[in-house]
């Protein structure tokens, strides 16, 4: 460290005009929000879930039917839910086995029945579309109102304290002593089959409970902070205060939270279901074929593997995309520096070189 | 000569970071001999803690060492663990910087001793516990008997830093190792602490290392002097050598940049001391008071506190931790309430203000906090951080507010380009800077700034200091300088105010408070400075001693 008047190394040229596009760029200002998003498009991992729960997402939901209220479509592929064709036997005596081929040759493509046949001949992919469909609705819901719930409730018992604190934080002590399988049998009691869209809205409800703890910790010890005072000082209101300064710090819990709640979701779905108070016949959802099916394991196992392949695919690309989230949002995440960087850094170097 | 203590040759610590060797200490060499204190100096990251630690082998697992470091003629770099455990607390002992940290908070001060104690002697309950009490008493904490069964949250600060010590010479060691062992106390009892060590070292005959950025400090303590810079030792030399003789160009920075009691020249007041414009603030019996908190009781923080501060003045508040400066810096922006008195700002009165009232009258006053690390945001680049009251007094947005930010970047000499940066990219220095920016963004009548360089090196405090008096002098604000350092308090202050238990006790121009403090606490205070000079350190000593 030099003593005395502290030289930077980075010298910035003031003279104007379009003297290079690089520096000027360099200096330009960005909002949290450019920063964020660009720091989540270069994490690869992340990119790659997305990419891979948008094509499940749009796969899933236009293979099969799919209908809310008035609007909804027939999806693409030939078989419903209901229909039964015979079973085929398979060339090793077993039947209804899936006709998906990858490996090249003559029966490569989907064939007849691409995940095979259920017990009584039902289209075992058509089952699997609207199972998926069913989970992921479920799994959206839940992460979606507990995550707004429980965020914001969380931020205000933690930023206002005292009183409404109190209030708030009794209300989730209230509700965090009933167990929410307790909760989702008594509304599928009580109202009967409401199919998996209301069930996964009740189930939001009360499932905030642990999130806004953990949101109002965050709170209480960040709203110590200076730069909360500092913001203060320079005019910021409390909404500006709470949104801008002290959730985006919070957002890494958050995350972590919601991705894992969203995972829990479809565990929990698929309990209920198996009590026979969530997705009941003749729906289906991907937990329901699982549980359904868990005896034909040694027989059958695809009856096994396609429900499971979804739920591991969908519950892993939300962690992958919580994790970029979470990194995008931390600044203190570094990324790893490429050969390619390197050799861009080199080239910019040059070009400035020759420049000057 | 016998046998140094201490002997340290060719001593290189290497860290693997990123994927290369990352030196932290380089070829170091040198010897402590019984009764001899050798300090290293150095600013943050120079390696000095890096050093101390390696001598029992305390480094993180991805050091590497070579060299060799024997205590006693025995070798202990690379010794295996069994070995190392009976030298360290027993021959080598530590004192931390912060000993609420270093002490376990679940167990007692007693126990604690009681513990070292026993793994090193063979020693039953009853004996250990009596000479625990014996070592309490030692480092001169009031009632042995009672500390002895306290736990290290019911001591203060001072105390703490007592019962550690009495931890570390438990067993009489041969070498003590102190890492910054009073940084983060008063001055008052920093003096107390030094004479306790200086009198333990004569007494038991114990080799100090003593670890500090405190030049202050290494005059009243050290022997022999070991400066470092970026892992290199710069020079090494007796304490006379370093002090009067400097030779490396960056000792004498260093020794340069150290602030000084009483050295800067007169500085006129601003305005005419018989017809004082309009204060800028004013505080009128204020008193400030921490509402009680379920079993904890309402505290008193500030009590009928009056100061007036007038254009383009700046008033030195100086006081020790818990004096309540602070509390009075915060109070002043309204950012917490006060129960008496009045306070005003520009001649609106802020206790009775509205939360929008409070807001327009914002816009005059600044702040600067003492925590560079916490006091901005992390996850916004500081070009928001600058550009936020500006944009939240609705004067700037978009390209015009880039603008501002840009200018308000050149003010505080940091580059255009870091304002996309985040907090944890800058060093402390610059994060600073960055704060002061920040507080100038509506170019306010007001600025408080709550001890903005005591987490900085000297010489960056010193930059900062001069920085802050350059754009004081260009913008004309009256200043509002919270510090418990009275050499920087010296440098900026046209006035000082000086704080005890909540109360102001003494108030008045530099200079007379400075040379010909009135009150007894002023004079104490001024007293405990150590001042970067052994000999007139040691007079100063004499002198405190003999008043006491």
């Amino acid at each position: 460290m030099a003593f005395g008047r502290k030289k930077n190394s980075v010298e910035v040229s003031q003279t104007d005009g379009g003297e290079n596009a690089i520096a000027n760029k360099e200096v330009e200002g960005l909002s949290q929000r450019q920063i964020v998003l660009r720091r989540f498009v270069r994490h690869r991992a992340a990119m790659i879930s997305l990419f891979v729960l948008i094509s499940v997402v749009v796969f899933v939901f236009t293979a099969s039917e799919f209908h809310i209220g008035p609007v909804g479509w027939n999806g693409w592929w030939h078989y419903t839910i209901n229909d039964a064709p015979d079973l085929l036997r398979c060339p090793n005596g077993n039947v209804g086995c899936p006709t998906l081929t990858i490996t090249p040759g003559k029966n490569f493509g989907l064939g007849a029945h691409p995940f095979g046949q259920d017990d009584i001949g039902h289209d075992y992919f058509a089952l699997v579309m609207r199972g998926a469909q069913r989970s992921l609705l479920v799994t959206f819901i839940i992460g979606l109102i507990a995550g707004t719930i429980g965020t914001v409730i969380g931020s205000i018992a933690g930023f206002y304290r005292g009183r409404v604190d109190n209030a708030l934080m009794r209300l989730v002590d209230f509700l965090i002593t009933i167990p929410s399988i307790i909760i989702g049998s008594v509304i599928g009691y009580h109202f009967g089959n409401l199919g998996a869209t209301f069930l996964a809205l009740y189930l939001g409800l009360f499932a905030w409970t642990g999130l806004s703890r953990l949101v109002r910790g965050e709170f209480l010890t960040l709203r110590e902070r200076d730069f909360v005072d500092a913001a203060r000082v320079a005019g910021a209101s409390n909404r500006r205060i709470i949104f801008k300064h002290i959730l985006p710090n919070a957002v890494g819990v958050i995350i972590v939270s919601v991705t894992l709640l969203m995972s829990g979701a479809i565990l929990l779905e698929t309990a209920l279901s198996y009590l026979g108070f969530g997705v009941v016949e003749p729906d289906v959802s991907l937990g329901l074929l699982i549980s359904k099916y868990q005896d034909s394991f040694t027989t059958r196992p695809w009856l096994f593997w396609y429900p499971g392949l979804f739920i591991i695919t969908i519950a892993l690309s939300i962690n992958f995309i919580g994790d970029g989230l979470r990194d995008a949002f931390d600044p203190r995440q570094r990324r790893r520096i490429t050969k390619k960087d390197r050799a861009r850094a080199s080239e910019i170097k040059k070009e400035r070189e020759s420049l000057s | 000569m016998s046998d140094p203590v201490l002997k340290v040759q060719n001593y290189t610590v290497e860290f693997w970071v990123d994927g290369t060797w990352y030196p932290a200490a380089i070829d170091m060499n040198f010897e402590v001999a019984a009764g001899q204190v050798l300090a290293i100096v150095g600013e943050s990251g120079s390696g000095k803690s890096t050093t101390a630690m390696g001598i029992m082998s305390l480094l993180a697992t991805n050091a590497r060492t070579s060299g060799s470091i024997k205590i006693k003629g025995s070798e202990v770099l690379g010794a295996d663990n069994a070995t190392l455990r009976k030298f360290r607390g027993k021959e080598v002992a530590y004192i931390f910087q912060e000993p609420m940290t270093a002490l376990n908070p679940v167990y007692t001060v007693g126990f604690q001793i009681v513990e070292t104690l026993r793994t090193h002697f063979d020693i039953g309950p009853t004996e250990a516990r009596l000479r625990a009490i014996e070592l309490i008493g030692m480092v001169e904490i009031p009632e042995p008997e009672t500390a002895f069964d306290k736990y290290p949250h019911q001591l203060s600060g001072g105390q703490r830093q007592r019962a550690m010590i009495a931890q570390s010479l438990a067993c009489d060691p041969a070498l003590l190792v102190a890492d910054e062992p009073t940084t983060a106390l008063d001055v008052t009892v920093q003096a107390e602490i030094l004479d306790l060590m200086r009198g333990l070292k004569t007494r038991l005959n114990s080799a100090i290392l003593l670890i500090t950025h405190d030049m202050g400090v290494v005059a009243d303590m050290a022997d022999e002097i070991l400066v470092m810079k970026d892992g290199n030792t710069v020079e090494h030399g007796s304490a006379d050598q370093i002090f009067n003789r400097p030779q490396h160009p960056y000792t004498q920075e260093l020794l340069g940049a150290v602030p000084k009691l009483g050295s800067t020249k007169a500085r006129p007041f601003p305005y005419k001391v018989d017809a004082k414009p309009a204060p800028v603030i004013k505080l009128e019996n204020v008193t400030i008071e921490y509402p009680k908190r379920g079993r904890i009781p309402a505290f008193t923080a500030v009590k009928d506190f009056s100061l007036e501060i007038y254009p383009g003045e700046i008033v030195g508040l100086v006081g020790e931790s818990g004096s309540g400066k602070t509390t009075v810096g915060r109070a002043s922006i309204g950012l917490i309430p006060i129960k008496e008195g009045s306070i005003n700002i520009v001649g609106n009165d802020i206790s009775q203000a509205t939360l929008k009232e409070l807001k327009g009258i914002r816009r005059h006053t600044g702040i600067v906090f003492q925590d560079p690390a916490s006091s901005l945001n992390p996850r916004l680049p500081i070009g928001e951080s600058i550009g936020e009251p500006i944009f939240l007094a609705g004067l700037a947005k978009g390209a015009d507010l880039d603008h501002k930010v840009e200018e308000l970047l050149n003010s505080v000499e940091l580059p255009r380009s870091y304002r996309n940066r985040y907090p944890h990219e800058l060093s402390g220095g610059q994060r600073q800077r960055v704060g002061i920016a920040r507080a100038l963004a509506l170019t306010p009548d007001l600025l408080i700034a709550d001890e903005p360089t005591s987490a900085l090196d000297v010489s960056v405090q010193a930059r900062f200091l001069e920085l802050l008096q350059e754009l004081q002098g260009k913008l004309n604000f009256a200043c509002l300088f919270i510090s418990h350092d009275l050499a920087v308090v010296d440098i900026l202050a046209h006035r000082i105010a000086v704080m005890q238990n909540g109360r102001l006790v003494e108030s008045g121009d530099r200079d007379s408070i400075l040379k010909n403090p009135q009150d007894p606490y002023t004079q104490r205070l001024l007293a405990a400075v150590p001042v970067p000079n052994p000999a007139e350190q040691a007079l100063r000593r004499e002198a405190r001693l003999a008043a006491k």
